[in-house]
């Protein structure tokens, strides 16, 4: 039971750091280690900062 | 962008039998572990018993006869040889060209911002990779090489991606991880100079424009006349609407879970497609024709790529993700538990007399020019710089995402080959011959195909509709661009595993969906990219063309993007009302044009060996070179002085000229105006054709000047960037070794505030 719910676990972690799930809470981690008390962008800023950079760089996809 | 300044760091290297560690602080565990551990006998037994297997399933695919070969053998073939080419020759590549420095720090974590620069984990990246390098192209590249046959085409996708295509995206994404994920245009212009580089960079976006404007029409190809088909892809867009509304207002940030509703719509919107077809006014407003579906692909081109992001092109791309990655592997589980039986010979009467009618020319250059992504992609050199090492952790994991990204491209590419080659080969031809052979009726297009001399039992016309039924369609003659044939394999494929003969038509339009799905999403971020490389070009051009540069200016983003998209919609107008049948003439000037940029890649790639001192090497990334520029530049030449009407364009342009002025009709066509197509379609295509080679060969010799001036021992030094020392720890292949795993656990053990990745795997 540990084991499948561990395995679960780890496909979880894997599908949403694919589709980006967790990239608001590596945002954070990342935030506080290198400019600790700094202020941080709410989820929604945060997405809003993502899809506006995704705006003026956009990433290209293969035939 | 400013460097940041590291901190006065220490380079400690501790060995211990075969294994070094290297520490860039003393207080922290090692960044780096270099194994220099000998194979073990274990590993040799396997490796021995894989390479064994792969010969066996070689065996088997290339002198067994008699049309009895199950396609599980192409499986183990492809799966036995890439684990060889992965294991030994990416090896050699990384110890003798690559060599990465975990001690190093990469472009992700020099400059991380947790948004487009983050180190990610390997296994999360290859994904990443993946599915931006993975598209329409392998699938429907392969579909078309069948009709010469499965065995040339099984052999070039294979051995192509473990000698060519894989050592290109490899060493493309090695470079550009050291110079801070530059992109090729702007490598190109470092290493081979202003006119090699500029030649790079206009070719880069007029490959570009082909790119586009042919899956455009693979996708018009695979729609027109299906209610159904044009009635799913469209709801496409209200679903993509409502998840990016959903995302920016309702739950940002909940991907995964806006994914799976948007997922469960397509369903949804492909069940509902049934139904719609068979109402009176669902085949009214969605039956459309190849010119009217143009004109509704060239508006949307257009308003995707002025949109805002979030609106429309960021939800599209995580639906086309997660459809990409499923029904992938879908069919990966149906082929291996369907098991089917190749229909298709090895060899056909095509490949050596060069008059089939899927695309023109004999086997030697086109089918390499046809396949194109499955085996070598020189549009992936633009993915593997700029993109991926931006995410990317460490140096040594470029041999798993570089190199293994690319060996599971090829895999789909033989999927895509098997679903073709299990049709039944009459059938086969009655989809992919152009409507001017067939005559567009079930009655014709069986005598047609009766008529071509294929093995196995003549197909009937009542065969033929009956096939059309079986997948809710009307008819399925003359259903050109690759598409229709590969949703149709997959139908086949598919039904027997999933939900039997009722399914067949649901997973036809299923297959289409997912090909048109991910077809668009390239055309709309391919038209923007390509929007921002124009007015960065025209921006270089100085004086008032300057303010283009600044990307808030919105009248100059619509400008560039009118023109981008008039240049992809007209050739795709070209191609839809062509005469001569439209794909078969544009495919091989996309093949052509997507080698050309391998070729241009690969000088960049070739240059930088050279100019590392590494000469001896240099015939890894040159053999796959000269094999691509031999190709392409005989395809080019063919294309443009071949005597054979079939073939040169520059022929059939003479002939219907010269019948234009004569007041008479040439070729396949028709009418006075046919005529007068001709003559203007062959016009373009040829200019193209020499366009293409002759930025290619100005690229290609700035390359050659640049590297003998690098022999000789003089010449501009590398613009690689000074090294920074690495803070962060990962392991290096798909599973971690037990030094990976020790030096893991003590990373783990630091306290949390400590530097580490935190894009770094769940432990």
């Amino acid at each position: 039971m540990g084991r499948a719910a561990e395995i679960a676990r780890q496909i979880g972690w894997y599908w949403g750091t694919l589709m980006g799930d967790n990239h608001y809470r590596r945002y954070i981690e990342h935030r506080r280690r290198t400019h600790p008390g700094e202020s941080i962008l709410s989820e929604r800023e945060y997405w809003r900062m993502r899809h506006d950079a995704t705006e003026s760089n956009p990433n290209p996809r293969c035939c | 962008m400013a460097t940041p300044t590291a901190a006065p760091s220490d380079h400690i290297e501790e060995t211990e039998g075969d294994i070094t560690y290297i520490r860039t602080d003393k207080d922290l565990p090692p960044v780096a572990i270099i194994d220099r551990s000998p194979i073990t006998t274990r590993h040799k037994i396997i490796f021995g018993i894989i390479a064994l297997l792969g010969a066996i399933a070689w065996a088997i695919i290339a002198f067994f006869r008699g049309e009895t070969v199950n396609a599980v053998w192409f499986v183990i073939a492809a799966i036995c040889t890439y684990v060889i080419g992965f294991r030994f020759y990416a090896r050699l590549i990384e110890m003798k060209i690559v060599r990465p420095r975990d001690d190093t720090a990469t472009p992700a974590e020099l400059f991380e911002n947790a948004t487009d620069y983050m180190p990610t984990d390997r296994r999360v990246l290859y994904g990443h990779h993946f599915a931006a390098i993975a598209g329409a192209g392998p699938l429907v590249g392969p579909v078309l090489a069948m009709q010469m046959g499965y065995l040339p085409g099984t052999i070039w996708i294979i051995i192509g991606a473990v000698f060519a295509g894989c050592v290109q995206d490899y060493l493309v994404l090695s470079i550009s991880v050291r110079r801070r994920g530059r992109s090729l245009g702007q490598m190109a212009r470092d290493e081979l100079g202003a006119i090699g580089g500029a030649a790079a960079i206009i070719g880069v976006l007029v490959i570009m424009v082909i790119l586009l404007a042919v899956l455009a029409l693979v996708v018009v190809g695979a729609l027109a006349e299906s209610p159904w088909g044009v009635f799913s892809i469209a709801m496409t867009i209200p679903i993509a609407i409502f998840m990016g509304i959903y995302l920016r207002f309702l739950r940002p940030g909940r991907v995964s879970e806006v994914s799976l509703i948007g997922v469960v719509l397509l369903l949804l919107a492909v069940i509902s497609g049934g139904w719609v077809a068979e109402t009176s006014w669902g085949a009214d407003w969605f039956t459309l024709s190849k010119v009217a579906l143009s004109w509704c692909i060239i508006i949307y081109g257009f308003c995707a790529s002025v949109l805002p992001v979030w609106l429309l092109l960021a939800p599209r791309d995580y639906l086309s993700t997660f459809m990409k990655v499923g029904t992938i592997a879908l069919l990966a589980i149906g082929i291996l538990l369907a098991r089917p039986i190749m229909d298709a010979p090895a060899i056909s009467q095509f490949a050596t007399k060069g008059n089939g009618p899927v695309f023109a020319g004999s086997l030697f250059p086109f089918l390499f020019i046809t396949i194109a992504c499955g085996a070598l992609s020189g549009f992936h050199s633009l993915i593997s710089s700029g993109t991926t090492p931006k995410l990317l952790e460490k140096e040594s994991q470029m041999r798993l995402i570089g190199y293994g990204g690319m060996l599971t491209e090829s895999f789909v590419a033989i999927m895509a080959l098997i679903t073709a080659a299990i049709l039944n080969q009459h059938l086969y031809f009655v989809m992919n011959a152009p409507a001017a052979q067939t005559g567009s009726t079930a009655q014709t297009a069986a005598e047609y195909a009766n008529g071509l001399g294929l093995s196995g039992s003549p197909i009937t016309p009542a065969e033929v509709t009956q096939a059309a039924t079986d997948v809710g369609e009307k008819s399925i003659v003359s259903r050109t661009g690759g598409a229709p044939t590969l949703a149709f394999g997959m139908s086949e494929v598919l039904h027997q595993v999933f939900g039997g003969t009722s399914l067949k038509a649901f997973w036809y339009h299923f297959a289409i969906m997912f090909e048109a799905l991910f077809i668009l999403t390239t055309v709309d971020a391919g038209t923007r990219v390509a929007r921002f490389m124009l007015s960065d070009g025209l921006g270089n051009l100085g004086g008032p063309l300057k303010k283009l540069q600044n990307p808030s200016w919105r009248v100059g983003a619509w400008i560039c993007s009118v023109i981008v998209v008039a240049a992809w919609g007209g050739i795709l107008l070209m191609g839809v009302t062509d005469p001569l049948g439209g794909i078969n003439t544009l495919f091989p000037l996309f093949g052509i044009a997507n080698q050309l940029l391998a070729a241009i890649a690969l000088t960049v790639v070739t240059v930088v060996v050279i100019k590392r001192g590494l000469l001896k090497w240099a015939w890894i990334p040159a053999i796959p070179l000269f094999w691509d520029l031999t190709v392409t530049l005989t395809a080019s030449w063919q294309k443009i002085f071949s005597a054979d009407p079939k073939l040169g364009y520059w022929k059939q342009h003479s002939i219907c000229q010269a019948a234009k002025e004569a007041g008479k009709t040439c070729l396949t066509a028709k009418t006075p105006a046919d005529v007068d197509k001709i003559v203007r379609n062959t016009f373009i295509q040829g200019t193209l054709s020499i366009v293409f080679a002759s930025l290619v060969v100005i690229v290609f010799a700035a390359g050659v000047m640049v590297a003998l001036r690098a022999i000789r021992g003089g010449g501009k030094p590398l613009t690689e960037d000074e090294p920074v020392p690495s803070r962060i720890f990962a392991p290096s292949g798909l599973i971690p070794t037990q030094a990976e795993r020790e030096v893991q656990k003590q990373w783990d053990a630091l306290p949390k505030s400590h530097a580490k990745s935190v894009g770094t795997g769940a432990h």
